[in-house]
């Protein structure tokens, strides 16, 4: 297991660095950012020595192995924009996309979960093919449309909620589910699929034939086992949403990693950009350890067989 | 003599066809009844019947399921559970499949005990030895994959009679096991039944195993029974051309060899393609106008000894 662990860490450290590598060129085919920061007007030779002072006019390799060292020495750079150490802005944005992640999280599995489940065990029901609608819905809508049509409705016209920005739990509730819809569909349909597939299994009809009920043997047979392909979707919806809320936080005004992200690409803020890179890598590393190690909890197979 | 299980005209339909048409037997505590047949002749949708967990798209249109004495075919499935597994339980073609792989096997025997903790781990142990399992005290919290699959059947055998029920529904126990493990577990089940009075009814497509074990033996063919008696007299006077063919299809030891199979001319007929009359009548060498007509009935020829063919006597 802790060998197995180790190799995906090689595995992840490896893409990590290709990505940043691709990154750190893509970004700089964009141009140079010392144009964006001089004041209107200024003369060539203002120009070239901001640029000088930056370090933009050295060789693109010599200015990626000095990247490669700082960060290196854990060191994430000053953001050019802000002229703050890029580790500060990044955590002061973490908080912010973290509870929105944990919000949308809520909606997802509290939702989607129970969604496939019920869809999977009254198969050909009524509640089946409702259910079905609201997963196609959370599935196909975009964020930038039903956020702007909840704020429309609860923020505008109901006043229920907040419209945008940061103000306690309410504030939260309607970017959760923007955000949180999308998961919401991937879980319902990934969970019925998984409670289909273990359903048909001859274990379910053993159950049944020792005197348990349907539900019974759900609960404590099928649960389990459709529970794996369950964490797999889990690791990555959960990456995701730390990741991937760039509309949902730019439609919000939600200060978290994706409206920063929004900004320092327009901004050229380089280091801030290959920071959020990190962040993202780290994100996506750390889930799918933890799916790993989730999966040795549920199946003795995989926890006994090394 | 007392019966553990009666089989009255047992009618189970797909859409509109009658798959399974008119079946009766019933099997005496103790006794080993074996249900032989090719598959699609409707024996394991008669298993599943008499447990009353047929698949959704299965209808019972007729007949009576009485398990000592009860009829249970129209229980509500409340009272369905409260039966299975304490009075009816059955086991599986695939025992590794049939075991739940994320759980401990002590733990799914004991599901089928109804009994708490303590109590129930003791109980468990023994019936574990009682299969046979050898250190049971360290296999009860294996998992299935770490049991090769003649002892998941034994698992399985001890989770279906850990409440001594009346009846064991034996769904093609031995199918997935190699030939040593498949007359342990034979032995197995004899030996229980017969220590344990439990009626055993066994769904094979296998004579061998038929002849190994079963008391009494019902060969179906598509959805009915053909012949249905003692082993040793459907065995050595087969009253149904259609068992007459089976049995002469089993390849012998005394054969010559690089000899033809004997084989029965033709193939079962689907359930859209069954006639008025007799369901063998397309491949039976005896078929006249009115084996097309008319079904002919299972009627006695010896003693206990049935035939559904209106040219019994041609077999005499």
């Amino acid at each position: 297991m802790l060998r197995h662990i180790a190799g995906r860490v090689g595995q992840a450290i490896v893409t990590t660095f290709g990505v940043l590598t691709l990154v750190f060129f893509l970004m700089r085919l964009s141009g140079d950012p010392t144009l964006l920061l001089v004041p209107q007007g200024a003369s060539a030779h203002q120009i070239a020595i901001l640029r000088h002072q930056l370090g933009f006019d050295r060789p693109l390799i010599v200015q990626y192995v000095a990247y490669l060292r700082q960060l290196l020495q854990g060191n994430l750079g000053m953001s050019l924009v802000q002229r703050m150490p890029v580790a500060s802005i990044l955590g002061s944005r973490i908080p912010y996309t973290t509870e929105l992640a944990a919000g949308s999280l809520v909606v997802a599995v509290g939702i989607g979960i129970p969604a496939g489940v019920a869809m999977a065990v009254w198969r050909g029901s009524l509640l089946e093919r409702s259910l079905a609608a609201l997963v196609f819905a959370g599935q196909s809508m975009p964020t930038f449309w039903s956020g702007i049509l909840m704020i429309l409705l609860f923020g505008v016209v109901l006043g229920w909620l907040p419209t945008s920005g940061v103000a306690g739990l309410p504030s939260l509730i309607m970017p959760s589910i923007a955000l949180g819809a999308l998961s919401m569909a991937s879980f319902a349909r990934m969970t019925r699929i998984a409670v289909l597939d273990e359903l048909s299994r001859d274990y379910v009809a053993a159950a049944r034939a020792r005197g348990l009920s349907l539900g019974a043997a759900v609960v404590r047979h099928v649960a389990r086992n459709a529970a794996i392909p369950v964490v797999t979707v889990a690791a990555l919806e959960i990456g995701n949403l730390l990741a991937g809320a760039v509309i949902v936080e730019t439609v919000f005004a939600w200060p978290g990693i994706g409206q920063l992200a929004i900004q320092a690409i327009a901004a050229r803020d380089f280091l801030v950009v290959q920071a959020i890179v990190l962040f993202v890598s780290f994100v996506f590393i750390v889930m799918n350890l933890l799916a790993d190690v989730v999966y040795a909890v549920i199946d003795p197979r995989i926890r006994l067989s090394s | 003599m007392s019966v553990a299980l009666q089989v009255s005209d047992l009618r189970l339909a797909i859409g509109g066809v009658n798959v399974v048409d008119g079946i009766a037997f019933s099997v005496a505590p103790g006794e080993v009844m074996a249900l032989v047949g090719e598959s699609g002749c409707g024996k394991s949708l008669t298993a599943q019947a008499l447990l009353r967990l047929l698949p959704r798209q299965v209808r019972q249109t007729g007949g009576r399921i009485l398990l000592e004495g009860e009829d249970i075919t129209a229980l509500p499935e409340r009272r369905l559970r409260q039966i299975r597994g304490r009075r009816i339980s059955m086991i599986f073609q695939e025992p590794q499949a049939a075991l739940d792989p994320l759980s401990p096997v002590g733990a799914q025997v004991r599901e089928a005990s109804g009994l708490a903790s303590v109590a129930a781990r003791e109980a468990v142990r023994r019936m574990l030895a009682e299969v046979g399992i050898a250190d049971p005290d360290r296999r009860i919290d294996q998992y299935p994959f770490e049991l090769s699959g003649g002892m998941c059947q034994r698992v399985m055998i001890a989770s279906a009679l850990i409440s001594r029920p009346a009846v064991l529904v034996a769904d093609e126990p031995t199918t997935a096991l190699d030939v040593t493990i498949q007359a342990q577990i034979l032995d197995l089940l004899r030996r229980l039944a017969a220590e344990r009075g439990t009626a055993i009814v066994l769904i094979t497509h296998d004579m061998g195993v038929v002849a190994d074990i079963a008391e009494r033996v019902a060969v179906m063919y598509a959805g009915r029974i053909a012949e249905i008696g003692p082993t040793a007299a459907v065995f050595s006077r087969p009253r149904h051309p259609y068992t007459a063919l089976l049995l002469a299809a089993i390849p012998r030891l005394a054969d010559e060899p690089k000899s033809r199979l004997a084989v029965i001319e033709g193939s079962v007929p689907q359930p859209s393609e069954y006639g008025a009359g007799c369901r063998f009548v397309g491949r039976c060498p005896f078929a006249d106008a009115r084996c097309n007509a008319e079904p002919p009935p299972l009627l006695e020829t010896d003693d206990g000894h049935f035939s559904a063919c209106w040219h019994t006597e041609r077999l005499a």
